[in-house]
């Protein structure tokens, strides 16, 4: 896959496969995930985005059944190696779901509630307002830190959930299909909140909508399902490149089709 | 009256030949009319129930109340009951000693049960795999079934020789054969299974969103637990440890075995209390006539019971309901 | 360890690890109490009551002498008092079930009904005794004889232990009508059937709930009445549970003490009742009566022993609910 000079990658996975038992969802997919820049993965449902996704902070770990095979390389160390905490990693890592998801807790309380149990020393009110600036609410929701963050709308939510994952101040920040449960308004703002938070951090997001990919992302992974054994539906890589290439001309016929809206 | 044909006698008749009954239209609509009344009356009789008891628990209420060896008031804030003495007073109608000696137990009681309950049921929610929880689950079922007799056994048997041992021997307090403490605790066990069940539905009904939430942000499991899905799931956590006391109050062989049959108003509980219940079982086994002070007394204890256990009982619901989490 | 960026994280890994340890047993043991209870319990009765589980315990009426003692009366009320509760309390939880879920329209009164239901499933037990008392053992003394009614009808009450009013039905003789009931077992099983109802209810409403509408609505087509419909699909589907659930409050009934004893069972019961007009003793009093008694015999063999028996009915009891309920259990697909 072309890549731009001297780009740093922040993330990679070598042959990485995911079983749910005898299952298998995912199979050998290898990317490096690059630093500062906007990252998408498409593909039609059920091909394993999701599962993909959440290799790269150890959610799957929460799955009794789930096994995973291959190498996810973060900070040069394979972080499904059996030295490595996943609550450790949890904290570098950031995750943004599909459905809103905050703490019935006041708005302030979500927000402190990862430096919290992280033993953050420094000053709680300045990270709250920090987070919530770079997650576009600050202006929002600036005078009612008290209320509970249930009472925001859908958008507001899911932006109150982007700060709380801010505020533990990671590198990367997963989105699992985050505007899939907003109105287009809100989703516009979230993909202008995307484009200002890659300064800062590397953003993955995962989408079903092919029209944000192209507009929002820098790099976009098609996984679809292995040709080879259909019935099976095992995902896999079918192409990488930058968003660019992948939505104008397309290497694979496959990602073509799916782009056209061919099938998926 | 119906004369002659009519659309609801073919109809019928349709209905009967396509149902295979023998025909009798008009018998198998009153049948139907009263069927419906005879099961309407076994709905209704829930209703009659409860009337029959709070007529038979306030009208013996009231009546003991009118006497004039009885004052209300006395009743209420008199420490002393002794009703057996011979000289009959109203000084000695206090019922504050069995109230006291029921809170005792029961406060108690749930000191035990709630943790140990809620603990349970934190374990069989977030930790148990399936298999565990079903052995563990038909255990808690079966400490729930154990009659409250058997616990008094299990009460003198084991629980208040392990307390003699502990606070008379080892820390050389004065301990009473018959205690509050062992009553407590006899109590406390029986009611974990009711705790562990209320607070296992509480948290499962935490959507697992907010559990991933959690766990993203780099929580330890405890984290998790301790500061969202407990905090979560705490309307159903506190219903719970009300209806705890609330059972701990009407239990009665239990505490009869264990606690004695001392009326006093102490916050000791190595010493011998009487409960309201265990009264009531006293003045029954002792074969007081109908209409003796005693036979009356211990429908106004009863009644007092039974409004105590009634508004705990409301105050849960409420707790339950009206303050039940919105997690979208 | 991956090195982490931020210095003021100091994450304290290892120690909010321990923590999560610590806490993690604690909760074993939490756990672990109600199975070291169980465990205690169940040697503790072996032990102390295993050698007294003898032909005697069965056989003999309770004595003065331990070694002659048992608790046949006891058993056999139990049993009685067992039968009468089911027998009443199917037909009445069953028809409010079949009512509620059915018939009842969605209208104050039937609120009323389900919240008054609920209530009177958590009123502690020993209040169920004394509306057996006042209901059916003294029936609130209208047939005493100085009562208004007894006045009024001049009713030919006796006086006495064996007064109130005795007629036969319909001049039948050997149907007997004793009013008030008294401390007869015909009040135990009322006052024990009160006590259930509610718990029959809520279960048999739950098997009725799970019967799918499209049985229902196919009875309807096909031309049935709503009794038709209810008696011919409905129960037949949900009788599994509705026995169930009333089995396992049949065994929860077992172990009740209190009611019984306020309502006015008695302790010492050397015969068996033979009428439901006749004094009864039922397992849960007699074992409270021997742990109360000083000599050792008594209070911890017999007691033992006699739990022993009360256990393995209540068991038995449990298992042939459990076994009914899987047997008859249908899988929809």
């Amino acid at each position: 896959m072309l890549q731009e000079n001297n780009l740093e990658n922040i993330i990679t996975t070598k042959d990485l496969s995911v079983f749910y038992g005898t299952t298998q969802a995912i199979h050998k997919i290898n990317l490096n995930i690059p630093r500062n820049r906007i990252t998408a993965i498409i593909g039609p449902s059920g091909c394993g985005k999701s599962t993909l996704i959440r290799c790269f902070n150890r959610m799957n770990d929460l799955v009794p059944s789930a096994r995973v095979d291959g190498e996810v390389v973060y900070s040069d160390q394979n972080i499904y190696g059996t030295e490595v905490d996943p609550v450790h990693i949890r904290r570098q890592i950031g995750m943004v779901f599909q459905k809103p998801n905050p703490f019935p807790k006041s708005v302030y309380e979500n927000i402190a509630f990862g430096a919290k149990i992280n033993n953050y020393k420094g000053n709680m009110d300045e990270l709250v307002e920090k987070s919530l600036r770079q997650a576009a609410l600050w202006d929002e929701v600036k005078d009612e830190l008290d209320k509970s963050g249930l009472a925001l709308s859908g958008g507001q939510q899911q932006r109150l959930c982007i700060a709380r994952a801010l505020a533990t101040e990671p590198e990367l920040i997963l989105m699992d299909e985050p505007a899939s449960a907003l109105d287009p308004i809100a989703t516009l703002k979230i993909e202008e909140l995307m484009q200002d938070l890659k300064e800062q951090y590397t953003i993955i997001i995962v989408t079903h909508n092919m029209q944000q990919a192209s507009r929002a992302s820098d790099y976009t992974a098609f996984i679809s399902i292995d040709r080879t054994r259909i019935e099976e539906r095992v995902g896999v890589l079918v192409e990488y490149d930058q968003t660019s290439k992948i939505f104008v001309n397309p290497a694979e016929k496959e990602t073509e089709d799916y782009i056209s809206g061919r099938f998926g | 009256m119906r004369l002659g044909k009519s659309t609801a006698d073919i109809f019928d008749r349709r209905l009967s030949q396509a149902t295979s009954l023998p025909g009798k239209p008009k018998w198998s609509k009153l049948k139907e009319k009263w069927i419906a009344r005879i099961l309407f009356f076994c709905g209704f009789f829930s209703v009659l129930v409860t009337i029959g008891i709070i007529i038979s628990l306030f009208s013996e209420a009231v009546g003991f109340f009118l006497r004039p060896e009885v004052s209300i008031f006395k009743f209420f804030t008199g420490t002393t009951w002794r009703p057996l003495l011979k000289t009959v007073s109203p000084d000695n109608f206090g019922v504050l000693p069995l109230i006291t000696g029921t809170l005792l137990i029961a406060v108690i009681s749930a000191l035990i049960s709630v943790p140990i309950g809620l603990g349970s049921a934190i374990y069989l929610s977030e930790y148990s795999s399936d298999r565990l929880r079903s052995i563990l689950k038909p255990i808690l079922e079966i400490l729930a079934g154990i009659p409250s007799v058997v616990y008094g056994y299990f009460a003198l048997s084991f629980i208040t020789p392990l307390i003699k041992t502990i606070f008379e021997i080892w820390l050389g307090l004065e301990v009473g054969f018959f205690n509050a403490l062992s009553a407590a605790v006899v109590l406390g066990i029986m009611i974990i299974p009711t705790v562990a069940s209320i607070s296992e539905d509480a948290m499962r009904a935490v959507p697992r969103s907010l559990r991933e939430a959690a766990y993203s942000l780099g929580a330890t499991k405890f984290e998790a637990v301790s500061k969202v899905i407990v905090p979560a799931a705490l309307s159903g956590i506190t219903a719970a440890f009300i209806l705890a006391i609330s059972r701990a109050v009407g239990e009665t062989m239990a505490v009869t075995i264990a606690a004695g049959a001392t009326p006093q108003v102490t916050l000791n509980p190595l010493k011998s209390v009487q409960t309201m219940t265990s009264f009531i079982v006293q003045v029954s086994f002792g074969d007081a006539p109908a209409g003796s002070i005693n036979g009356q007394s211990i429908f106004a204890v009863g009644a007092t019971l039974f409004t105590m256990t009634f508004i705990m009982n409301v105050i849960s619901d409420f707790v339950l309901n009206k303050f039940r989490e919105v997690y979208e | 360890m991956i090195q982490s960026k931020k210095e003021q994280f100091r994450e304290n890994l290892e120690k909010r690890h321990s923590a999560a340890k610590f806490f993690y047993f604690l909760l074993l043991i939490c756990l672990l109490i109600g199975f070291f209870t169980l465990s205690v319990l169940i040697i503790d009765l072996a032990i102390e009551g295993g050698p007294w589980l003898r032909s005697q315990l069965f056989t003999n009426y309770h004595s003065r002498k331990p070694e002659e003692a048992g608790m046949k009366s006891a058993i056999f009320g139990s049993l009685i008092n067992l039968g009468l509760t089911g027998l009443f309390s199917f037909p009445l939880g069953v028809g409010a079930a079949i009512y509620l879920e059915e018939y009842a329209p969605k209208n104050k009164l039937t609120s009323f009904i389900n919240i008054n239901i609920n209530n009177l499933a958590g009123v502690p037990s020993i209040v169920y005794g004394m509306l057996g008392l006042v209901v059916f053992g003294r029936m609130f003394g209208l047939f005493a004889p100085d009562s208004w009614l007894v006045q009024l009808l001049n009713l030919p009450v006796g006086k006495g232990a064996l007064g109130g009013l005795q007629f036969n039905l319909f001049n039948i003789p050997w149907l007997e009508i004793r009013l008030p009931f008294g401390r007869t077992i015909l009040a135990g099983g009322l006052t024990m059937t009160m006590l259930i109802l509610p718990v029959v209810i809520i279960a048999s409403r739950e098997a009725i709930r799970s019967v799918p509408n499209s049985i229902r609505d196919a009875a309807y087509a096909l031309g049935a009445t709503k009794w038709q419909m209810i008696s011919t699909q409905v129960l037949p589907i949900a009788f599994p549970g509705i026995l169930t659930g009333i089995i396992l409050s049949l065994s929860r009934a077992i172990g009740e003490t209190a009611p019984l004893i306020i309502m006015g069972a008695f302790t010492y019961v050397p015969f068996l009742p033979e009428s439901l007009w006749d004094q009864f003793t039922v397992m849960p009093i007699q074992i409270y009566n021997w742990i109360t008694l000083p000599q050792a015999e008594y209070r911890v063999h017999l007691a033992a022993a006699g739990i022993i028996v009360l256990l393995a009915v209540l068991l038995s009891l449990n298992a042939i609910a459990v076994f009914l309920r899987k047997k008859f259990e249908i899988h929809w697909s």
